[in-house]
Protein backbone atom coordinates (compact mmCIF):
# COMPACT_ATOMS: atom_id res chain seq x y z
CA UNK A 1 0.00 0.00 0.00
CA UNK A 2 2.66 2.67 -0.90
CA UNK A 3 3.29 4.53 -3.41
CA UNK A 4 6.04 6.58 -5.30
CA UNK A 5 5.62 9.78 -5.60
CA UNK A 6 7.02 12.13 -8.40
CA UNK A 7 9.00 14.75 -7.32
CA UNK A 8 9.76 13.34 -4.05
CA UNK A 9 12.60 11.86 -2.67
CA UNK A 10 13.00 8.03 -4.06
CA UNK A 11 13.57 7.17 -0.87
CA UNK A 12 10.26 8.12 0.97
CA UNK A 13 7.24 6.16 0.33
CA UNK A 14 4.18 7.96 0.49
CA UNK A 15 1.23 5.18 2.41
CA UNK A 16 -1.87 5.05 0.51
CA UNK A 17 -4.98 7.73 2.24
CA UNK A 18 -7.70 6.67 4.11
CA UNK A 19 -11.19 6.93 2.55
CA UNK A 20 -12.86 10.44 3.18
CA UNK A 21 -14.85 10.17 6.60
CA UNK A 22 -18.44 9.35 5.56
CA UNK A 23 -19.99 12.47 8.04
CA UNK A 24 -23.78 11.47 7.00
CA UNK A 25 -23.56 8.47 9.24
CA UNK A 26 -21.77 10.01 12.19
CA UNK A 27 -23.64 12.48 14.10
CA UNK A 28 -22.52 15.92 14.21
CA UNK A 29 -21.17 18.04 16.27
CA UNK A 30 -24.63 20.17 17.63
CA UNK A 31 -27.21 18.11 18.45
CA UNK A 32 -29.70 20.34 20.65
CA UNK A 33 -31.20 16.63 21.74
CA UNK A 34 -28.34 15.82 23.60
CA UNK A 35 -28.23 19.07 25.60
CA UNK A 36 -24.02 18.91 26.56
CA UNK A 37 -23.10 19.42 22.76
CA UNK A 38 -24.73 22.81 22.30
CA UNK A 39 -21.60 24.45 24.06
CA UNK A 40 -19.33 22.05 23.50
CA UNK A 41 -19.67 21.83 18.92
CA UNK A 42 -17.27 23.90 16.55
CA UNK A 43 -19.42 26.23 14.56
CA UNK A 44 -17.13 26.83 11.94
CA UNK A 45 -17.01 24.26 9.27
CA UNK A 46 -13.68 21.84 9.90
CA UNK A 47 -10.84 21.75 7.27
CA UNK A 48 -10.89 19.22 5.09
CA UNK A 49 -7.09 18.06 4.97
CA UNK A 50 -5.12 15.90 2.36
CA UNK A 51 -3.42 13.37 4.00
CA UNK A 52 0.00 13.54 4.93
CA UNK A 53 2.40 11.13 7.08
CA UNK A 54 1.03 12.49 9.99
CA UNK A 55 -2.21 11.40 9.35
CA UNK A 56 -1.34 8.07 8.00
CA UNK A 57 0.62 7.19 10.90
CA UNK A 58 -0.18 6.34 14.32
CA UNK A 59 0.74 4.65 17.75
CA UNK A 60 1.46 0.76 17.37
CA UNK A 61 0.78 -1.29 20.77
CA UNK A 62 2.15 -4.84 21.44
CA UNK A 63 1.36 -7.33 23.99
CA UNK A 64 4.07 -5.61 26.56
CA UNK A 65 1.82 -2.82 27.23
CA UNK A 66 -1.20 -4.82 28.71
CA UNK A 67 -1.53 -7.59 31.09
CA UNK A 68 -2.72 -11.10 31.45
CA UNK A 69 -6.51 -10.47 32.80
CA UNK A 70 -7.07 -6.86 30.88
CA UNK A 71 -9.72 -8.24 28.91
CA UNK A 72 -10.93 -9.88 31.43
CA UNK A 73 -13.59 -7.85 33.54
CA UNK A 74 -15.33 -10.36 35.33
CA UNK A 75 -11.58 -10.81 36.88
CA UNK A 76 -9.71 -8.02 36.36
CA UNK A 77 -10.76 -6.15 39.51
CA UNK A 78 -11.84 -8.97 41.57
CA UNK A 79 -11.20 -8.56 45.06
CA UNK A 80 -12.98 -10.67 47.19
CA UNK A 81 -14.97 -12.59 45.11
CA UNK A 82 -16.36 -12.09 41.63
CA UNK A 83 -19.21 -9.39 40.62
CA UNK A 84 -22.40 -9.48 40.55
CA UNK A 85 -24.24 -9.47 37.39
CA UNK A 86 -24.83 -11.57 34.09
CA UNK A 87 -22.23 -12.74 32.66
CA UNK A 88 -21.67 -11.87 29.01
CA UNK A 89 -18.68 -12.29 26.85
CA UNK A 90 -18.30 -9.80 24.10
CA UNK A 91 -16.61 -10.63 21.02
CA UNK A 92 -16.36 -9.70 17.54
CA UNK A 93 -13.93 -8.33 14.39
CA UNK A 94 -12.35 -5.03 13.75
CA UNK A 95 -12.62 -4.52 9.72
CA UNK A 96 -11.93 -1.61 7.68
CA UNK A 97 -14.55 -0.33 5.12
CA UNK A 98 -13.09 -3.03 2.48
CA UNK A 99 -13.67 -5.53 4.67
CA UNK A 100 -10.03 -6.66 5.73
CA UNK A 101 -9.46 -7.20 9.27
CA UNK A 102 -7.31 -5.01 11.21
CA UNK A 103 -5.07 -7.03 13.16
CA UNK A 104 -3.04 -6.31 16.37
CA UNK A 105 -5.01 -3.10 16.95
CA UNK A 106 -5.88 -1.85 20.53
CA UNK A 107 -9.50 -2.17 21.67
CA UNK A 108 -10.49 -0.19 25.07
CA UNK A 109 -13.76 -0.92 26.60
CA UNK A 110 -15.39 0.88 30.05
CA UNK A 111 -18.80 0.47 31.57
CA UNK A 112 -21.24 0.82 34.19
CA UNK A 113 -21.46 -2.54 37.03
CA UNK A 114 -24.65 -4.30 37.18
CA UNK A 115 -26.90 -1.63 38.82
CA UNK A 116 -25.87 0.84 36.32
CA UNK A 117 -23.05 2.16 38.20
CA UNK A 118 -19.70 3.79 37.33
CA UNK A 119 -16.71 3.14 39.31
CA UNK A 120 -15.51 6.93 38.92
CA UNK A 121 -15.29 9.94 41.81
CA UNK A 122 -17.43 11.93 39.60
CA UNK A 123 -20.62 8.84 39.64
CA UNK A 124 -22.90 9.55 42.61
CA UNK A 125 -25.71 7.52 41.41
CA UNK A 126 -27.64 6.21 44.20
CA UNK A 127 -26.45 2.27 42.11
CA UNK A 128 -23.61 0.92 44.96
CA UNK A 129 -20.37 0.47 43.12
CA UNK A 130 -19.44 -3.18 42.94
CA UNK A 131 -16.01 -3.75 45.35
CA UNK A 132 -15.40 -6.93 42.89
CA UNK A 133 -15.57 -5.13 39.55
CA UNK A 134 -13.62 -2.11 37.98
CA UNK A 135 -15.65 -1.90 34.96
CA UNK A 136 -12.56 -1.62 32.17
CA UNK A 137 -10.52 -3.59 30.04
CA UNK A 138 -8.21 -3.47 27.02
CA UNK A 139 -6.97 -6.11 23.94
CA UNK A 140 -5.44 -6.29 20.94
CA UNK A 141 -7.06 -8.27 18.18
CA UNK A 142 -5.72 -10.77 16.88
CA UNK A 143 -4.09 -11.39 13.21
CA UNK A 144 -7.61 -11.84 11.84
CA UNK A 145 -8.90 -8.19 13.39
CA UNK A 146 -11.01 -10.23 15.95
CA UNK A 147 -10.93 -9.54 19.94
CA UNK A 148 -12.73 -10.46 23.26
CA UNK A 149 -13.70 -9.49 26.63
CA UNK A 150 -15.45 -11.31 29.20
CA UNK A 151 -17.48 -8.94 31.67
CA UNK A 152 -21.07 -8.43 34.06
CA UNK A 153 -23.86 -7.24 31.13
CA UNK A 154 -23.79 -3.26 32.51
CA UNK A 155 -27.19 -1.79 34.07
CA UNK A 156 -29.04 0.96 32.70
CA UNK A 157 -28.45 4.10 34.27
CA UNK A 158 -30.26 7.66 34.83
CA UNK A 159 -28.47 11.44 33.58
CA UNK A 160 -29.51 14.57 33.26
CA UNK A 161 -30.62 15.35 30.11
CA UNK A 162 -34.26 15.34 30.30
CA UNK A 163 -35.80 15.54 33.88
CA UNK A 164 -36.02 11.64 33.44
CA UNK A 165 -33.31 10.11 30.78
CA UNK A 166 -32.88 6.97 31.13
CA UNK A 167 -29.46 5.46 28.97
CA UNK A 168 -29.65 2.03 27.68
CA UNK A 169 -27.47 -0.42 28.62
CA UNK A 170 -23.91 0.09 26.78
CA UNK A 171 -20.69 -0.83 26.45
CA UNK A 172 -18.15 2.53 25.70
CA UNK A 173 -15.37 1.09 23.31
CA UNK A 174 -11.94 3.13 21.69
CA UNK A 175 -10.24 1.40 18.67
CA UNK A 176 -7.16 2.61 17.28
CA UNK A 177 -6.65 1.31 13.67
CA UNK A 178 -3.06 1.48 12.49
CA UNK A 179 -3.49 5.69 11.61
CA UNK A 180 -4.44 8.06 13.84
CA UNK A 181 -6.85 9.43 11.10
CA UNK A 182 -9.26 6.18 12.33
CA UNK A 183 -8.95 6.69 15.81
CA UNK A 184 -12.68 6.36 17.02
CA UNK A 185 -14.73 5.82 20.34
CA UNK A 186 -18.16 4.14 20.27
CA UNK A 187 -20.94 2.61 22.22
CA UNK A 188 -22.23 -0.63 21.65
CA UNK A 189 -25.85 -1.63 22.81
CA UNK A 190 -27.56 -4.63 23.26
CA UNK A 191 -30.23 -6.26 21.54
CA UNK A 192 -33.66 -5.80 22.55
CA UNK A 193 -33.46 -3.08 25.15
CA UNK A 194 -36.21 -0.44 24.90
CA UNK A 195 -34.17 2.60 25.67
CA UNK A 196 -31.71 2.32 22.96
CA UNK A 197 -34.50 4.03 20.45
CA UNK A 198 -35.83 7.21 23.08
CA UNK A 199 -31.96 7.95 24.12
CA UNK A 200 -30.72 11.37 23.14
CA UNK A 201 -27.21 10.18 22.78
CA UNK A 202 -27.99 6.89 20.65
CA UNK A 203 -29.92 9.24 18.10
CA UNK A 204 -27.33 11.98 17.81
CA UNK A 205 -26.79 9.24 14.88
CA UNK A 206 -28.53 10.97 12.03
CA UNK A 207 -28.42 7.28 10.26
CA UNK A 208 -31.06 4.35 11.60
CA UNK A 209 -28.99 2.18 9.74
CA UNK A 210 -25.88 2.98 11.25
CA UNK A 211 -27.89 3.29 14.78
CA UNK A 212 -28.65 -0.48 13.69
CA UNK A 213 -25.00 -1.18 13.32
CA UNK A 214 -24.52 0.03 17.29
CA UNK A 215 -26.32 -2.69 18.57
CA UNK A 216 -24.56 -6.03 19.07
CA UNK A 217 -27.07 -9.31 18.62
CA UNK A 218 -26.87 -11.96 20.97
CA UNK A 219 -24.96 -14.84 19.92
CA UNK A 220 -25.75 -18.33 20.99
CA UNK A 221 -23.58 -19.78 18.89
CA UNK A 222 -21.11 -18.39 20.91
CA UNK A 223 -22.23 -18.55 24.09
CA UNK A 224 -20.56 -20.70 27.05
CA UNK A 225 -23.43 -23.24 28.28
CA UNK A 226 -23.88 -22.98 31.28
CA UNK A 227 -21.47 -20.16 31.88
CA UNK A 228 -21.63 -16.58 29.92
CA UNK A 229 -23.87 -15.74 27.08
CA UNK A 230 -22.34 -13.68 24.07
CA UNK A 231 -22.86 -10.50 22.59
CA UNK A 232 -21.37 -10.21 19.05
CA UNK A 233 -20.06 -6.61 18.07
CA UNK A 234 -18.30 -5.63 14.71
CA UNK A 235 -16.52 -2.56 14.61
CA UNK A 236 -16.02 -1.26 10.69
CA UNK A 237 -12.64 1.22 10.61
CA UNK A 238 -12.10 4.25 7.49
CA UNK A 239 -10.83 1.94 4.88
CA UNK A 240 -7.68 3.30 2.63
CA UNK A 241 -7.04 3.69 -0.94
CA UNK A 242 -6.19 0.87 -2.96
CA UNK A 243 -3.44 2.37 -5.30
CA UNK A 244 -4.24 1.10 -8.90
CA UNK A 245 -2.52 2.88 -11.67
CA UNK A 246 -0.47 4.44 -9.48
CA UNK A 247 2.02 2.02 -8.37
CA UNK A 248 3.48 -0.77 -9.84
CA UNK A 249 1.52 -3.90 -9.10
CA UNK A 250 3.72 -6.07 -7.29
CA UNK A 251 4.67 -3.32 -4.73
CA UNK A 252 0.31 -2.88 -3.93
CA UNK B 1 -29.74 -4.32 -11.15
CA UNK B 2 -25.90 -3.30 -11.65
CA UNK B 3 -23.73 -4.87 -9.90
CA UNK B 4 -23.31 -3.73 -5.86
CA UNK B 5 -19.93 -1.92 -4.00
CA UNK B 6 -19.27 -4.52 -1.13
CA UNK B 7 -17.59 -1.86 0.81
CA UNK B 8 -19.06 -1.52 4.76
CA UNK B 9 -19.55 1.73 6.30
CA UNK B 10 -17.62 3.30 8.88
CA UNK B 11 -19.02 2.57 12.55
CA UNK B 12 -20.85 5.66 14.00
CA UNK B 13 -19.41 7.62 16.53
CA UNK B 14 -20.68 8.07 19.97
CA UNK B 15 -19.64 10.45 22.76
CA UNK B 16 -16.77 9.86 25.29
CA UNK B 17 -18.98 10.54 27.72
CA UNK B 18 -18.21 11.49 31.25
CA UNK B 19 -16.50 8.29 32.34
CA UNK B 20 -14.15 8.43 29.61
CA UNK B 21 -11.05 8.16 32.14
CA UNK B 22 -12.56 4.56 33.59
CA UNK B 23 -11.12 3.00 30.40
CA UNK B 24 -8.45 5.68 28.96
CA UNK B 25 -7.04 6.64 32.31
CA UNK B 26 -8.55 5.08 35.03
CA UNK B 27 -6.02 6.88 37.82
CA UNK B 28 -8.08 10.00 37.29
CA UNK B 29 -11.20 7.72 37.77
CA UNK B 30 -9.72 7.74 41.15
CA UNK B 31 -8.57 3.48 40.75
CA UNK B 32 -5.78 1.42 40.26
CA UNK B 33 -6.07 -1.53 37.69
CA UNK B 34 -3.71 -2.17 34.93
CA UNK B 35 -0.19 -2.63 35.31
CA UNK B 36 0.70 0.01 32.88
CA UNK B 37 -0.86 2.88 32.24
CA UNK B 38 -0.70 5.12 28.91
CA UNK B 39 -0.39 8.64 29.82
CA UNK B 40 1.03 12.33 29.35
CA UNK B 41 4.83 11.54 29.65
CA UNK B 42 5.52 10.86 26.67
CA UNK B 43 9.38 11.28 26.27
CA UNK B 44 11.13 8.05 28.14
CA UNK B 45 14.79 9.07 29.79
CA UNK B 46 16.92 8.06 27.03
CA UNK B 47 14.53 10.06 24.20
CA UNK B 48 16.57 12.17 22.17
CA UNK B 49 15.76 15.98 21.85
CA UNK B 50 14.60 19.20 23.59
CA UNK B 51 11.93 18.26 26.50
CA UNK B 52 9.39 20.56 26.15
CA UNK B 53 5.65 20.59 28.61
CA UNK B 54 2.60 21.69 26.50
CA UNK B 55 -0.11 22.74 29.03
CA UNK B 56 -3.78 24.58 28.46
CA UNK B 57 -7.39 24.21 28.93
CA UNK B 58 -9.97 23.34 26.60
CA UNK B 59 -12.65 25.59 26.71
CA UNK B 60 -16.64 25.60 25.59
CA UNK B 61 -18.51 28.01 24.20
CA UNK B 62 -19.39 29.52 26.79
CA UNK B 63 -15.95 30.17 28.25
CA UNK B 64 -15.80 27.67 30.43
CA UNK B 65 -13.06 24.89 30.98
CA UNK B 66 -14.41 21.65 29.71
CA UNK B 67 -12.65 19.96 32.88
CA UNK B 68 -13.45 16.27 32.08
CA UNK B 69 -11.76 16.63 28.99
CA UNK B 70 -9.30 13.35 27.11
CA UNK B 71 -6.51 14.73 24.71
CA UNK B 72 -4.52 12.68 22.59
CA UNK B 73 -1.04 13.39 20.89
CA UNK B 74 0.87 11.89 18.18
CA UNK B 75 4.25 13.61 16.97
CA UNK B 76 7.35 12.35 14.79
CA UNK B 77 10.49 11.83 17.24
CA UNK B 78 13.17 14.86 17.34
CA UNK B 79 14.26 14.01 13.76
CA UNK B 80 11.33 14.01 11.83
CA UNK B 81 10.08 10.32 11.77
CA UNK B 82 7.39 8.58 12.75
CA UNK B 83 7.38 5.31 15.15
CA UNK B 84 5.08 3.82 12.31
CA UNK B 85 6.42 0.95 10.23
CA UNK B 86 5.07 3.26 6.89
CA UNK B 87 7.16 5.84 7.67
CA UNK B 88 10.03 5.15 5.59
CA UNK B 89 12.15 7.98 5.54
CA UNK B 90 16.00 7.50 6.12
CA UNK B 91 15.97 8.81 9.70
CA UNK B 92 16.73 7.16 12.63
CA UNK B 93 13.82 5.90 14.87
CA UNK B 94 14.21 6.57 18.55
CA UNK B 95 13.90 3.21 20.69
CA UNK B 96 12.64 5.20 23.45
CA UNK B 97 9.80 6.86 21.99
CA UNK B 98 6.64 5.42 20.34
CA UNK B 99 4.99 9.37 20.43
CA UNK B 100 1.90 9.10 21.28
CA UNK B 101 0.34 10.51 24.71
CA UNK B 102 -2.87 10.91 26.28
CA UNK B 103 -3.71 13.31 28.63
CA UNK B 104 -6.71 14.25 30.43
CA UNK B 105 -7.54 17.45 32.52
CA UNK B 106 -7.46 18.42 36.24
CA UNK B 107 -10.97 17.95 37.28
CA UNK B 108 -10.61 21.45 39.45
CA UNK B 109 -9.03 24.20 37.05
CA UNK B 110 -9.39 21.99 33.41
CA UNK B 111 -5.34 21.96 32.80
CA UNK B 112 -3.76 19.59 31.06
CA UNK B 113 -0.07 18.42 30.36
CA UNK B 114 1.97 16.80 27.65
CA UNK B 115 5.37 16.26 28.68
CA UNK B 116 7.01 15.47 25.37
CA UNK B 117 10.06 16.55 22.96
CA UNK B 118 9.90 19.00 20.17
CA UNK B 119 9.14 16.99 17.32
CA UNK B 120 11.29 17.61 13.84
CA UNK B 121 10.29 18.63 10.67
CA UNK B 122 8.01 16.16 8.94
CA UNK B 123 7.44 15.88 4.79
CA UNK B 124 3.79 16.98 3.61
CA UNK B 125 2.57 15.79 0.60
CA UNK B 126 4.06 16.17 -2.89
CA UNK B 127 7.66 16.69 -1.74
CA UNK B 128 6.90 19.67 0.56
CA UNK B 129 7.46 20.58 4.35
CA UNK B 130 5.51 20.79 7.41
CA UNK B 131 6.88 22.73 9.84
CA UNK B 132 7.00 20.73 13.50
CA UNK B 133 4.00 19.93 14.52
CA UNK B 134 2.00 17.40 17.01
CA UNK B 135 -1.47 16.01 15.92
CA UNK B 136 -4.16 16.14 19.00
CA UNK B 137 -7.50 14.32 19.09
CA UNK B 138 -10.30 15.67 21.07
CA UNK B 139 -13.09 13.72 23.29
CA UNK B 140 -15.40 14.43 26.27
CA UNK B 141 -18.73 14.37 27.28
CA UNK B 142 -20.74 16.70 24.43
CA UNK B 143 -18.29 16.07 21.76
CA UNK B 144 -20.05 13.69 19.62
CA UNK B 145 -16.92 12.57 17.31
CA UNK B 146 -13.45 13.18 18.26
CA UNK B 147 -12.28 16.81 17.19
CA UNK B 148 -8.47 16.49 14.94
CA UNK B 149 -6.59 19.68 15.67
CA UNK B 150 -2.29 20.67 15.18
CA UNK B 151 0.01 22.33 17.53
CA UNK B 152 2.23 24.25 16.23
CA UNK B 153 5.11 26.24 17.92
CA UNK B 154 5.85 29.92 18.02
CA UNK B 155 9.39 29.94 17.57
CA UNK B 156 9.05 28.75 14.39
CA UNK B 157 8.48 31.11 12.52
CA UNK B 158 9.39 30.74 9.06
CA UNK B 159 8.61 27.11 8.97
CA UNK B 160 5.31 27.66 9.81
CA UNK B 161 5.08 30.79 7.56
CA UNK B 162 5.88 27.91 4.89
CA UNK B 163 3.75 24.99 6.52
CA UNK B 164 1.46 23.97 3.56
CA UNK B 165 -1.17 23.27 6.48
CA UNK B 166 -1.32 26.26 8.11
CA UNK B 167 -1.66 28.08 4.82
CA UNK B 168 -4.63 26.30 3.79
CA UNK B 169 -6.06 28.18 6.46
CA UNK B 170 -8.31 30.62 4.38
CA UNK B 171 -8.23 33.51 7.42
CA UNK B 172 -4.82 34.42 8.60
CA UNK B 173 -5.54 35.46 12.01
CA UNK B 174 -7.07 31.54 12.43
CA UNK B 175 -3.72 30.29 11.89
CA UNK B 176 -2.41 31.73 15.38
CA UNK B 177 -5.48 29.13 17.01
CA UNK B 178 -2.98 26.56 16.32
CA UNK B 179 0.67 28.27 17.13
CA UNK B 180 1.27 27.52 21.16
CA UNK B 181 3.31 30.00 22.96
CA UNK B 182 6.85 29.38 24.03
CA UNK B 183 7.68 30.29 28.03
CA UNK B 184 9.95 29.79 30.33
CA UNK B 185 9.01 28.25 33.97
CA UNK B 186 12.22 27.07 36.25
CA UNK B 187 14.21 26.19 33.37
CA UNK B 188 11.60 24.42 31.68
CA UNK B 189 10.39 24.88 28.15
CA UNK B 190 6.68 25.23 28.86
CA UNK B 191 4.55 25.85 25.60
CA UNK B 192 1.11 27.23 26.25
CA UNK B 193 -1.63 25.53 24.20
CA UNK B 194 -5.29 26.85 24.99
CA UNK B 195 -8.17 25.47 23.00
CA UNK B 196 -11.75 26.84 21.80
CA UNK B 197 -14.22 24.32 20.77
CA UNK B 198 -16.56 27.33 19.78
CA UNK B 199 -17.08 30.62 20.09
CA UNK B 200 -14.98 33.93 18.62
CA UNK B 201 -11.54 31.82 19.18
CA UNK B 202 -12.71 28.86 17.80
CA UNK B 203 -9.64 26.34 17.41
CA UNK B 204 -9.03 25.41 13.37
CA UNK B 205 -10.54 21.49 13.59
CA UNK B 206 -9.79 19.49 10.89
CA UNK B 207 -11.78 16.62 8.74
CA UNK B 208 -8.96 14.59 8.09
Amino acid sequence: MTTVRPNSDPNVRMPAEYFQRNRAVHPPGYTPIYKTSVTRSPQKALLSLEQSLSEMTGPVFNHNDLGPLDHDMILNYAKNGEPIGERIIVHGRVLDESGKGVPHTLVEAWQANAGGRYRHEKDTYLAPIDPNFGGCGRCLTDENGSYFFRTIKPGPYPWRNYVNSWRPAHIHLSIFGPSFSQRLITQMYFEGDPLIEICPIVNTVPDKDAIGRLVAPLDLNATVPLDSRAYKFDIVLRGRRSTLFENRLEGN
Amino acid sequence: MIQKLDYLTETASQTAGPYVHIGLAPGYAGFDIFENNFGNVVAGPNTKGERIKVEGRVFDGTGTPIRDVLLESWQANSEGKYNHPEDTQQKPLDDDFRGWGRMASDFETGVYTLETIKPGAVPGRNGSVQAPHISLWIVSRGINIGLQTRIYFSDEADANAADPVLNLIEQEERRKTLIAKRTERDGEVVYQFDIYVQGENETVFFDV
